[in-house]
């Protein structure tokens, strides 16, 4: 088994925001370089429109207004120019911010959907035990909150961010040509200002890591739940459900509630900061200028002037704004990298790893040799290269070995001892055994959903491990006890087995699986939708759809794994002949509890504990009075109990 | 739909209220303190005189500190009331989902109702925060410009009067165009979500079949839909900032076209026009304020609609009026009943079913797959209610209990049962959250569980994962069993609860329950013949009726579907 509480991981404190800043930065730019050179073109341009429509009142008035006044016939001509200037300006300004928004949306949008994809492809390359070990709500949780904080942060608070920044740095150059000295005594109060940004913000990044982590628990949460609402009104568990999700929420809402305020307080802090370094540059610039200290600028040393202090006063409120606006970002930008974290962190989950090189390929007879084709033959052939650059064609016939095969979910508790098997091709092998003797596990060591510890399996004498996973899943069917079907009509579920079977294979899939009559009874036949994983359908229905799928596959080994353990015996029967049809010619792997379904296999072996404990036919181990013989009378004498001989 | 929403505020209405009110003190000393600067710099610095300068920096940084303080008091209580709606709203919506029936979970899909408690939650409480920093503030900070602006000058003012109209329609047919495309992306979402959640439960189908680039697939065609969606929906939102700036700089323009000629003449001061474009900025910039809060409204009003569509279902099974609070025995009636579901009226499930089971007995079901053995024992708890006809349970028709009463006394162990994240412990005691060890432990040796869980390392305490996928099919069945023993029903139905544990293991639950809950009815639902043959009745369920009823021996007598599938199960056992 395996054990452990570690369901919700993720969300730890930023471990490496600059790292993680720096790839999302890769996901942003990569393939929109020269849209973004644009789209910061165009801020420049939208940025400029608007400081120049702040600057432009006092040329206004100075230039234009009051050389008119108290003139007799006054000039509106300078005027009305100077007005059709600025409003093309101001069109321009408009233009460029319009193209801006524009021009960013398919970069935010088209971002999100890239990490959407690329988390969803990687997902799927993840190994099983991945699947074994997280909650499904956490991990949508990947797909739709933390996914959700960059939505914002690349849409809206980068260009804010960068558009400041301009403004910044042009009204800081305007600063210096006024006063060298006030700019420095600026500069210390920046520093105090990036202080408390530092100490608030720090602490509500804090609280924003540990909001999306508590959002994971609630979503996690809500999602079992949901998943599971029949069983819990069944129990009448509804009271105890809310308690514990009222605890859940609660934590959130005291996080989140934390989090916001230290954001929301940041805007005054701010702010006031800039309030109170206005009073300072007035009162020291003030006495500079009484006492007729020199004053140096980027075009030299001037006399310090009120003039020149009232504008520095003006330039130093357009400086500090931006400055306010930017931090007031910094909580998008924390969300986002915390959101961003959690995503990279699944896309680092170690793939499945695949060192195999074998494949699997149609082949025909030529002469008496092996040929690789081109299309389906009904014979297929492993294609294993060889170190001199060619390669070999195998024939694949469903030959399986197993040899003194340990396994381990974990380490230090053993779940297979000691397997050695053979299935020759075409045989019909079978599972026996307790609930938890390992049957399940062994088949999924064949698969490679898990890689063994120690011991060899190999499969037309090749070692699985040379083979490619894909190419060796394809060449097995699979049937599982719980049935998972998929969204869409029962036609596109059967033909989940193999993409392009044909309708008229479908439905000879489905009569062969004894699934067609009652798919011809459901209201629109085969193209009725299922939807929520098929809950219209009874269990033994949903068993027949997967033989069916299982069937249209055509795959030359079979694993059925309680494939029929929720169909009732009378409808098995007839399954039954159509499983046989399909096992004909086939290896085929039953883990079974029915032991009727497994008497006529070649070889049954009884597993206990993780070992094979006994193994021969029906007839063998019948003579033997072992284990099965116990297994097997105890089914009889409960059948036969009240029979009438 | 605001209603019902606001209501979910409750114990936060003090911080909702007080929040735009500190707001208002803040955002008016914001106003203030602009005219505080400009006096600063012309009676101070242009006049060159330092008392002056220390006079009104003193006036601004007050003024400073009581903003900084109302400012620090708005964020507190704003954060406090949006993470409380939330929190209510989340509150409210899992609680009620709790009175749901079958068929109202049904009806949402469980992806569905996920995303309606997570993303949905989320953008409403973003437009909640929105509106209590702006609703007050941003009209407050309008009336007082326009009020100023006309005090000034009320031709120039008048410009005002023509620009807001123009700007009040182009936001309504933005919002208008808009509000589909998100109502659309919302259902894509929901979509996105079933496809990642069927992916995850469907894993090893998934990667048996190699069907990964399938998936990645039809991934890629859902994700590829919400760009399109959501970039459209963005492209629509983006006409709304050339709107505003446009109407902001043609103010601009015009107040300084018809401002510099009133100044000529002599009817206004070069002042006053500086005042006016402060005025434009600031009803301008509210006004950019209140857009975006309408747009932040129209994103949430899908998600409100669809979290008050969760809000206002009405289960349709509730308590009727005085509801009996007592089973008290567990004698089942079925008097000529019949159902079918909601989403299918047409189509009979059950029909013409007549049913008398005395207290105690163990009755077993046997049928084909399809032929309504599962939709017969669900309207006993009550989990679905009957189309006509009346179910019974200890002489009272089920719809008379009180719900918690029947389903507490009548124990049913599901088909398609679930086992929760949490120790094997924790599990077993949704049955009964007061059982003591030795309770657990005795259910567990009754469901022929407690064997198995022994040999865990961890014991009771192992830790089951999601679904339980770490313990085999047979094991959760019994553990499945077990919890629904810990009721001490007085009914029990077992629904294949059995199906993949092995035959001899049956047979001792059987054994157990026979002898150790002999007062209890129990109701089997089995494929196995061997699992119900000792049964004091056997009912033959075929296509929604009843084909026949009878012991072992009277049904082997007289019933050929039950004679069919006993010899299909006896013929290996007897001619091996």
């Amino acid at each position: 088994m395996r054990p452990g509480p570690k369901s919700f991981r993720g969300g730890k404190q930023a471990k490496d925001a600059k790292g993680t800043m720096k790839r999302l930065m890769r996901y942003i730019v990569g393939p929109n370089k020269l849209r973004l050179a644009v789209v910061f073109l165009l801020l420049l341009i939208s940025t400029a429109a608007s400081v120049s429509a702040s600057l432009f009142l006092k040329t206004l008035i100075d230039d234009y207004i009051a050389p008119l006044i108290g003139q007799a016939q006054p000039d509106f001509a300078p005027l009305l120019r100077i007005l059709t200037v600025m409003a093309c300006i101001y069109l321009a300004g408009i233009l460029a911010s319009f193209l801006q928004t524009r021009l960013i949306i398919p970069v935010a949008q088209g971002t999100l959907k890239t990490i959407r994809d690329d988390m969803f492809s990687h997902m799927q390359t993840l190994p099983i035990r991945y699947f074994d070990t997280h909650t499904h709500g956490n991990v949508m949780s990947y797909y739709t909150n933390d996914t959700d904080t960059l939505r914002q942060m690349i849409g809206q608070s980068l260009p804010n961010a960068i558009s400041s920044l301009i403004s910044i740095t042009a009204v800081f150059f305007a600063m210096l040509t006024t006063s060298v000295w006030l700019t420095l005594l600026m500069f210390i109060f920046i520093g105090l200002m990036l202080l408390v940004v530092k100490n608030v913000g720090g602490r509500s990044s804090q609280y924003f890591v540990k909001q999306q982590q508590s959002l994971g628990k609630v979503n996690g949460f809500i999602e079992e739940m949901i998943g599971g609402q029949k069983v819990v009104k069944v129990f009448c568990h509804e009271r105890q459900n809310e308690k514990d999700f009222d605890k859940l929420n609660d934590e959130f809402c005291e996080v989140s509630g934390k989090a916001n305020t230290y954001a929301n307080i940041m805007m005054p802090i701010m702010g006031n900061l800039g309030h109170l370094q206005y009073v300072l540059v007035a009162i020291v610039g003030g006495l500079l200028a009484l006492l007729g200290a020199p004053n140096l600028t980027l075009t030299g040393i001037h006399a310090m002037t009120l003039g020149g202090i009232a504008s520095f006063l003006q330039l130093s409120r357009s400086f500090t704004m931006p400055i306010g606006q930017v931090s007031q970002q910094i909580n998008s930008v924390v969300m986002a990298l915390a959101g961003a974290e959690r995503i990279f962190e699944l896309l680092d989950e170690p793939s499945e790893e695949d060192h195999g090189e074998v494949t699997l390929v149609n082949a025909r007879e030529e002469n008496g040799r092996l040929v690789e084709a081109d299309h389906h033959t009904g014979l297929w052939a492993w294609k294993k290269p060889l170190p001199d650059g060619g390669y070999e064609l195998i024939q694949q016939h469903g030959d399986v070995r197993m040899k003194d095969v340990d396994f381990a979910y974990e380490e230090g508790k053993p779940v297979l001892h000691d397997i050695t098997l053979y299935a020759e091709a075409g045989q019909k092998v079978a599972f026996v055994g307790a609930t938890g003797a390992g049957k399940t596990t062994i088949t999924n060591l064949i698969n490679r959903f898990y890689d063994i510890d120690d011991g060899k399996i190999r499969y037309d004498g090749i070692n699985i491990n040379k083979i490619k996973k894909s190419d060796l899943r394809r060449s097995l069917g699979v049937v599982l006890q719980d049935v998972n079907l998929f969204t869409g009509t029962v036609m596109d579920n059967i033909r989940y087995g193999r993409l392009d079977a044909t309708d008229e294979e479908c439905i000879a899939a489905a009569k062969l699986a004894n699934a067609h009559d009652f798919i011809t009874r459901l209201p629109e036949g085969y193209q009725t939708v299922l939807s929520g994983g098929g809950s219209s359908l009874s269990q033994g229905q949903r068993q027949l759809l997967s033989i069916a799928r299982a069937a249209v596959a055509d795959p030359p080994v079979m694993i059925l794994d309680e494939a029929t353990s929720s169909i009732d015996t009378r409808t098995e029967a007839i399954v039954q002949r159509g499983m046989d049809r399909l096992m004909h010619g086939r290896t085929v792997f039953v883990i079974a509890h029915r032991l009727s379904t497994v008497q006529n296999a070649d070889v049954i072996m009884v597993l206990e504990h993780g070992r094979i404990i006994e193994r021969g036919t029906h007839e063998m181990l019948i003579a033997e009075k072992g284990k099965y013989y116990q297994l097997y009378t105890g089914a009889f004498e409960l059948a036969a109990g009240n029979e009438v001989t | 739909m605001i209603k019902r929403l606001s209501q979910c505020i409750r114990e936060y209405k003090k911080d909702a209220i007080l929040s735009p009110v500190y707001v208002l003190v803040e955002s008016l000393l914001d106003v203030a303190i602009p005219f505080v600067m400009a006096d600063l710099i012309d009676k101070g610095i242009d006049a060159g005189n330092m008392g002056m300068i220390l006079r009104y920096g003193a006036i601004l940084v007050g003024f400073a500190l009581v903003a900084l303080l109302f400012g620090a008091l708005a964020g507190r209580s704003c954060a406090r009331a949006t993470a409380g709606f939330a929190r209510n709203l989340r509150h409210d919506m899992f609680h009620h989902l709790q009175v749901y029936s079958f068929s109202n979970i049904d009806k949402f899909s469980a992806p569905g109702l996920v995303t309606r408690l997570t993303t949905d939650v989320n953008n409403v409480q973003n437009a909640f925060m929105m509106i209590i920093r702006t609703l007050i503030r941003c009209p407050a900070m309008l009336i007082f410009a326009m009020v100023m602006s006309f005090r000034i000058n009320k031709d120039i003012a008048a410009i005002f009067l023509a620009v807001i109209p123009v700007l009040g329609i182009g936001l309504y047919l933005i919002i208008r165009r808009v509000h589909p495309v998100f109502t659309r992306v919302f259902k894509t979402y929901d979509a996105l979500n079933g496809v990642v959640q069927e992916n995850l439960s469907g894993i090893r189908v998934v990667k048996n079949f190699v069907r990964e680039e399938h998936e990645i697939e039809k991934f890629d065609g859902i994700s590829g839909k919400i760009y399109k969606d959501f970039s459209l929906a963005e492209r629509i939102m983006s006409l709304n900032n050339p709107l505003m700036q446009s109407c902001i700089y043609a103010c601009m323009i015009l107040v300084s076209w018809l401002g510099a000629k009133q100044i000529v003449i002599g009817t206004m001061s070069t002042g006053n026009l500086m005042s006016f474009f402060t005025y434009i900025m600031q009803i301008l910039s509210s006004l950019m304020m209140l857009s975006m809060v309408f747009v932040m409204i129209t994103m949430s009003r899908t998600s409100a609609e669809r979290i008050v569509e969760v809000l206002e279902e009405q289960s349709d099974i509730t308590n009727g009026p005085d509801p009996v609070y007592e089973v008290k025995n567990g004698s089942i009636v079925f008097r000529d009943v019949s159902f079918s579901y909601a989403k299918r009226p047409d189509k009979e499930v059950l029909y013409n079913i007549d049913l008398e089971i005395a207290s105690g007995q163990t009755i077993g079901i046997i049928g084909g797959t399809g032929s309504s053995k599962s939709s017969l024992v669900q309207l006993i708890p009550r989990l679905y209610d009957v189309t006509a006809g009346s179910v019974l349970v200890g002489g009272v028709d089920v719809r008379d209990y009180d719900l918690n009463t029947l389903r507490q006394n009548v124990a049913m162990v599901l088909q398609k049962n679930t086992l929760f994240s949490g120790t094997i412990k924790e599990n077993l005691r949704w049955g009964n959250p007061d059982a003591s060890d030795e309770e657990l432990v005795r259910v567990c040796r009754l469901a022929q569980a407690d064997e198995f869980i022994r040999s865990f390392p961890d014991g009771y305490d192992t830790y089951i994962e999601q679904g339980g996928t770490n313990v085999s099919g047979g094991q959760k069945q019994r553990l499945c069993i077990a919890r629904a023993l810990l009721r001490r029903p007085k009914i029990l139905i077992l629904d294949d609860s059995t199906s993949a544990v092995d035959t001899k293991t049956d047979a001792l639950i059987g054994k157990a329950f026979r002898e150790e809950i002999p007062d209890t009815t129990k109701i089997i639902i089995a494929q196995r013949i061997s699992s119900v043959k000792d049964a004091d009745q056997i009912i033959v369920m075929d296509n929604g009726s009843i084909h026949g009823r009878g012991t072992h021996e009277e049904l082997l007598e007289s019933n050929e579907i039950y004679r069919e599938v006993y010899y299909s199960q006896q013929k290996g056992g007897l001619e091996g």
